[in-house]
């Protein structure tokens, strides 16, 4: 427990210190980038890893909040309110949204999701008058939170580590909790649940719920972060990239999600100066985790540093018992 | 459950995948930094390599050096959206400290940076039409040596109603800044003219079949298309194909001559109006055909022209400045304080706003040897971005837009 511990805080320090190790503006700008995607994939892993529903849909409820900040931004209100509206309306949205999909599980929800996603894409997209279609919405500035001046890439990096801690904290506690390990019940055993007199659909909704605020969280601080909106952010494309960064990091974990959103942002905004074809180098390297760590980055690894670990010749011999979840021989 | 999970990752995988392409990075020695945000990815990849062909193709011509400041370029896909623009520009401007921005190609991925370009003082020459940006709402830092969205179309609409004495037009176009401000254009000058767009038809960027929307074209004895990239040729040939014979009348990128070769008979006799063509008769252009030929075996078009030209118009600020660009608000005056004889597209200057005056030129598509290849109608000389218009009352009225001018009933 005191290494697990250890080594949090050492973690914590290398992303306090940020600003100083890494060379200049532009990558503290990129790291501020993998936190945002941390966030929203924490809120995709919600769904994915412990309630085993995986959503197509969520880069439209990111959008959703986005858009809330940008129009509530131009139509004249304070940052405040705007961030208030946004988280509103992108729970309002998760709730029809959670309503709507957990109709169906499984290959079901995943279709209303995708439809449900496209249709936030869709408006954003032809609602001309609201979202100025295409050419979205810009954001004059970021707020400046008790006199802290956001535009400071530093300063928007440390804004954006504090509401990624929160967010890890309020994921860690939300599955840690009976209710965390309820919902785990309904992923695994829906039917036993129901019998035992858990309301699995309410279970589900709730998750569902949480999993919309980390989304829209993710969303006010992207559209803070590029101070600009537009309908490609709430796009199919975008939706599947936080499913790949959860698949790719390790879903049901929460470490997981935070190593795949690095993944994606760092080979797509840093790799892609470098490399021509950095699309293949993507895919390349999730076909690598899916041929090698089918389970995923963080848990992938772990299983190797275990397996590196008993094969050390002072290691306690294994005892023969399978391990909880392997097949017996 | 295992299966499932892989199957659905190498799904998902295989989508990302298909989603975009490459993007290389060119760096030469020190000396003046220029970013290029260009597009090769989407949609709009057709005209984001040309863009980057023909700034590539003048720098290779100057051996790399610019009024003897050696020349290290930059280059940056964009993938064709706002956000990777914005993230691009701040790429260009925070990491590789660039001293000017050449692009980008769409008129949302300009008004992404607008503000972004202004706030760090980035002298910025781009492609994109996006007209308010030296109009209504000027950036201070921005010099547009191509043309606004709706330039050409002025002209395009003057030469419909008065030459071609089209009455009756529906105008197509997708639906995005740039199709709404090239239609704008054509529809103002066409119907001052005496002629009438009876409806305007816009189509999803990146639409995959235009017959939906060509079966609305009715009523009328022309038609105006305003697409962009590789989409005029599938437009054209789906309006062969549903036996429309009406003229086709379109902008700059619409007949684009780097299209040629992919057109087929069907784009015979389309006018399209063009702040550069193939057949314009000078040294300048002579050269610029060859050395696109040697580097690259293609025909230009308007969007390596309109780089071409730009980066030219860069090495003559660069010449006025002395090489020095410490102080980004004398870069921007050089820049529009630029005048230049002789370029690929004939002889331009730019107005107080940063926006260019030039040759505007109407050509027809013709066969000519077996190829097609576009041969010029009728030069426009030194059109500006208010066409004839008086600028203050041009700008008194509302920008072009999905809704402006409105279609009369």
């Amino acid at each position: 427990m005191t290494a697990t511990r250890a080594s949090l805080l050492a973690a914590l320090a290398v992303l306090v210190a940020v600003p100083w190790w890494v060379p200049g503006d532009y990558y503290i700008s990129v790291c501020s980038q993998i936190l945002i995607y941390a966030v929203f994939a924490l809120g995709v892993d919600v769904l994915i890893g412990y309630a085993g529903l995986v959503s197509l849909g969520h880069a439209g409820l990111f959008g959703l909040a986005s858009y809330a900040v940008a129009i509530a931004l131009a139509s004249g209100s304070g940052q405040l309110g705007a961030v208030a509206l946004a988280l509103a309306v992108a729970l309002l949205g998760t709730a029809a949204f959670a309503a709507l999909s957990l109709r169906a599980t499984g290959i079901g929800f995943i279709m209303i999701t995708l439809a449900l996603g496209q249709i936030l894409w869709g408006l954003a997209y032809r609602w001309v008058s609201m979202t100025d279609g295409d050419n979205g919405v810009g954001v004059a500035a970021r707020p400046m939170p008790f006199g802290f001046n956001l535009e400071v890439a530093s300063h928007f990096y440390y804004a954006t580590l504090v509401v990624f801690l929160l967010a890890l904290l309020a994921a860690w506690v939300f599955v840690h909790s009976p209710f965390g390990a309820s919902l785990a019940g309904t992923r695994d055993q829906p039917r036993r649940m129901n019998a035992l007199g858990y309301h699995v659909w309410l279970i589900r909704f709730y998750a569902c719920l949480f999993s919309g605020l980390l989304t829209a969280v993710a969303g006010i601080l992207f559209v803070y972060y590029t101070k600009f909106i537009s309908p490609q952010t709430l796009a199919l494309t975008a939706s599947a990239e936080g499913v790949l960064m959860v698949i790719s990091g390790g879903s049901g974990t929460l470490l997981g999600p935070i190593v795949g959103a690095a993944l994606v942002v760092i080979v797509k905004n840093v790799a892609s100066a470098y490399i021509e074809r950095w699309n293949m180098l993507l895919g390349a390297i999730f076909v690598a985790i899916v041929v090698f760590m089918p389970e995923g980055l963080v848990p992938g690894t772990t299983r190797l540093v275990r397996r590196a670990f008993k094969l050390r010749p002072n290691a306690p011999a294994p005892t023969g018992e399978p391990a909880p979840g392997e097949p017996a021989p | 459950m295992r299966v499932n999970r892989r199957k659905f990752l190498a799904g998902t995988a295989a989508i990302a995948g298909a989603a975009a392409f490459p993007m290389p990075s060119i760096a030469q020695a020190k000396g003046v930094k220029i970013g290029l945000l260009t597009v090769k990815t989407g949609p709009l990849a057709e005209g984001g390599f040309q863009m980057e062909q023909g700034v590539t193709t003048y720098l290779k011509s100057k051996n790399m050096s610019l009024a003897g400041h050696k020349v290290e370029l930059v280059v940056a896909d964009t993938g064709g959206n706002p956000a990777g623009t914005k993230t691009k520009a701040q790429e260009l401007v925070e990491r590789d400290h660039v001293n000017f921005i050449l692009g980008p190609l769409a008129a949302f991925e300009m008004l992404a940076i607008s503000d972004y370009v202004v706030q760090n003082k980035m002298p910025t020459l781009c492609l994109a039409g996006a007209d308010n940006l030296t109009q209504r709402q000027p950036n201070a830092f921005l010099t547009r040596a191509s043309a606004t969205s709706s330039q050409a179309m002025h002209v395009m609409g003057d030469y419909a109603a008065k030459v071609m004495g089209l009455k009756k037009v529906v105008c197509l176009d997708s639906d995005f800044a740039f199709g709404y401000e090239q239609q704008g254009g054509f529809q103002q000058v066409f119907e001052d003219d005496g002629g009438k767009v009876v409806k305007k038809i816009w189509a999803p960027l990146g639409a995959p079949d235009f017959t939906p929307f060509i079966a609305q074209i009715q009523g009328a004895d022309g038609v105006c298309q305003g697409y962009a990239g590789a989409a005029p040729v599938k437009f054209m040939k789906q309006y062969a194909d549903v036996g429309l014979k009406l003229p086709v009348v379109g902008g700059e990128t619409a007949g684009d001559d780097a299209l040629l070769p992919r057109f087929g008979d069907e784009a015979i006799g389309m006018i399209n109006a063009c702040p550069y063509t193939i057949d314009l008769k000078n040294d300048a252009n002579d050269k610029f055909k060859a050395l696109m030929q040697k580097e690259y075996q293609a025909v230009p078009g308007f969007y390596a022209a309109s780089m071409y030209v730009t980066v030219q118009v860069v090495e003559a600020a660069l010449r006025a400045l002395h090489g020095d660009l410490s102080k980004p608000a004398q870069t921007v005056k050089a820049l529009r304080a630029v005048s230049l004889k002789e370029t690929a597209r004939g002889p331009i200057r730019f107005d107080h706003l940063g926006n260019v005056v030039g040759d505007i030129f109407v050509r027809k598509i013709v066969k000519e040897g077996g190829k097609l290849t576009n041969v010029t109608q009728k030069t426009y000389h030194n059109v500006s971005q208010f066409w004839t218009y008086n600028e203050a009352k041009y700008l008194a009225q509302p920008a072009y837009s999905r809704d402006y001018p409105p279609v009369k009933a």
